[in-house]
């Protein structure tokens, strides 16, 4: 069987890494390629940039940094942020992304996932989605990095992802982003139970447990983080020892 | 030098990535003399299998690929792999490449998702040069809906998901075929490829 994937992922604004809390006070913490190569060495399964330049040079500046990264880091690849069209998926597919996120522009336009599915296979497609709690059980998309609820609910929306085509789902809690106390456990359950697709866990990842805890209590294939592992407070490898010794199958 | 074998077909440039980490010398060609002149041939591949049958045979390869794969070291990766079989089920039924017995066709498993991707463990059927060096609990990474079903000599390596997956094929000679992309499996794949291209030096 598969082995549950553990996933950094950096944040870049053009061309340089960064991390905020909660959407909010970005601070710049490095060069993309050579911590996607640090990640690498620590074990990483796949590698995450999540692209938040908003103009149209930094995404020039964004396939230069996939470029030079899929020359070192032997790993798929996945680049989310301002995918907006099936030209946008093919170069960064072509600049050496296996994968690519899709996240405010699938909700705009879910054909999107469609046509990138039919075009190049679902295993390239992932949905980004943002989802904060309205009430048990019951949660709400988001877009535009958290700023406008769509008034979308969450679990109609994954289904709805998954007959789209999408080859996976990166599940970003809003309520536990940045609070560093796990990931969102009940979210995460009720999306999991509701598609077959895997689920990346994301948001909320603050100690070492987190991570098997997610993959204890829920069924998703892969969880992600980004502060976590800038900030040199664990390493890929810690957590995949952690996870190890609780019996979870980790490559 | 090693030709990678351009006939269009996706993600070629992570094979060739990879070559050139390893320091070895490598070429993008669809030319039957580069193919000829090389010491060892990687075919690469992502897409439908009649797709890149008719791709390959457009650019007047398979009969040079079939004499070559005989003489030198032949890598087949993902559906560079699957083309190696006598035929393959995709859309339609098409004739494959025949250098190893076998076909190719959808993984039926009700339970699971297709398609199998991720980091799957390398359980190993019969010892191999491009094993060497590897321990037993070895992760590579996959990305394919369909599979091969070939016999017990031809199989390599595989992996488990429902029922086993053919990882490693060979006509135990010459021809190897990959399922999972040793260029995108870490450390695993790097050596895989470095034993390969070991292959081909031997002796000289």
């Amino acid at each position: 069987m598969l082995a549950k994937r553990i996933i950094p992922c950096l944040d870049v604004r053009d061309g340089k890494v960064v991390k905020g809390v909660n959407f909010q006070g970005i601070k710049e913490v490095g060069d993309p390629v050579e911590c996607a190569y640090e990640y690498n060495l620590q074990g990483a399964d796949e590698i995450v940039f999540y692209d938040i330049t908003a103009s149209h040079e930094g995404r020039g500046v964004m396939l230069d940094v996939v470029r030079n990264t899929a020359k070192k880091v032997f790993v798929p690849l996945t680049v989310g942020g301002g995918i907006k069209t099936v030209d946008d998926i093919r170069e960064t597919l072509r600049a050496g992304a296996d994968k690519v996120s899709v996240n405010s522009q699938a909700v705009r336009d879910p054909m999107l996932i469609k046509e990138g599915a039919d075009i190049f296979g679902s295993q390239c497609i992932c949905v980004g989605i943002d989802a904060k709690k309205v009430s048990d059980g019951k949660w709400t998309v988001y877009i535009n990095g958290g700023r406008i609820d769509m008034k979308l609910d969450l679990i109609d929306w994954v289904k709805q992802v998954e007959q789209l085509g999408a080859g996976e789902i990166c599940l970003n809690s809003i309520d536990t982003d940045g609070v560093r106390e796990g990931f969102d456990i009940p979210m995460l359950d009720a999306v999991c139970k509701a598609v077959k697709i895997p689920v990346i866990a994301s948001g909320g990842a603050g100690k070492l447990g987190d991570f098997a805890d997610a993959f204890l209590k829920t069924d998703c294939s892969a969880a992600l983080a980004a502060s976590l592992f800038h900030f040199k407070e664990l390493t890929v490898e810690q957590v995949k020892d952690d996870c190890r010794a609780k019996g979870i199958r980790i490559r | 030098m090693i030709a990678v074998i351009d006939y269009g077909a996706g993600n070629i440039f992570s094979v060739k990535n990879a070559l050139d980490h390893l320091g070895y010398e490598n070429i993008l060609t669809k030319s039957e003399t580069d193919i000829k002149n090389a010491d060892a041939v990687i075919l690469p591949g992502v897409g439908a299998f009649p797709w890149a049958m008719k791709m390959l045979s457009e650019s007047g390869l398979v009969d040079t690929i079939k004499t070559e794969a005989r003489k030198k070291p032949f890598l087949g990766i993902c559906l560079g792999m699957q083309l190696l079989f006598d035929k393959g089920f995709e859309f339609e039924e098409c004739a494959g490449l025949g250098l190893i017995k076998g076909h190719v066709d959808r993984i039926e498993e009700t339970d699971l998702v297709i398609p199998h991707m991720g980091w799957n463990k390398l359980e190993i059927n019969h010892d191999c040069p491009l094993f060497n060096g590897l321990s037993e609990d070895e992760y590579v990474y996959f990305v394919h809906s369909y599979k091969a079903f070939c016999d017990d000599e031809n199989l390599y390596a595989y992996c488990e998901y429902g029922h086993k997956v053919p990882a490693l094929v060979s006509d135990g000679k010459t021809v190897f075929g990959a399922q999972f992309h040793p260029e995108k499996s870490g450390k695993t794949g790097l050596k895989i490829l470095e034993n390969f291209v070991m292959l081909s030096r031997e002796g000289k």
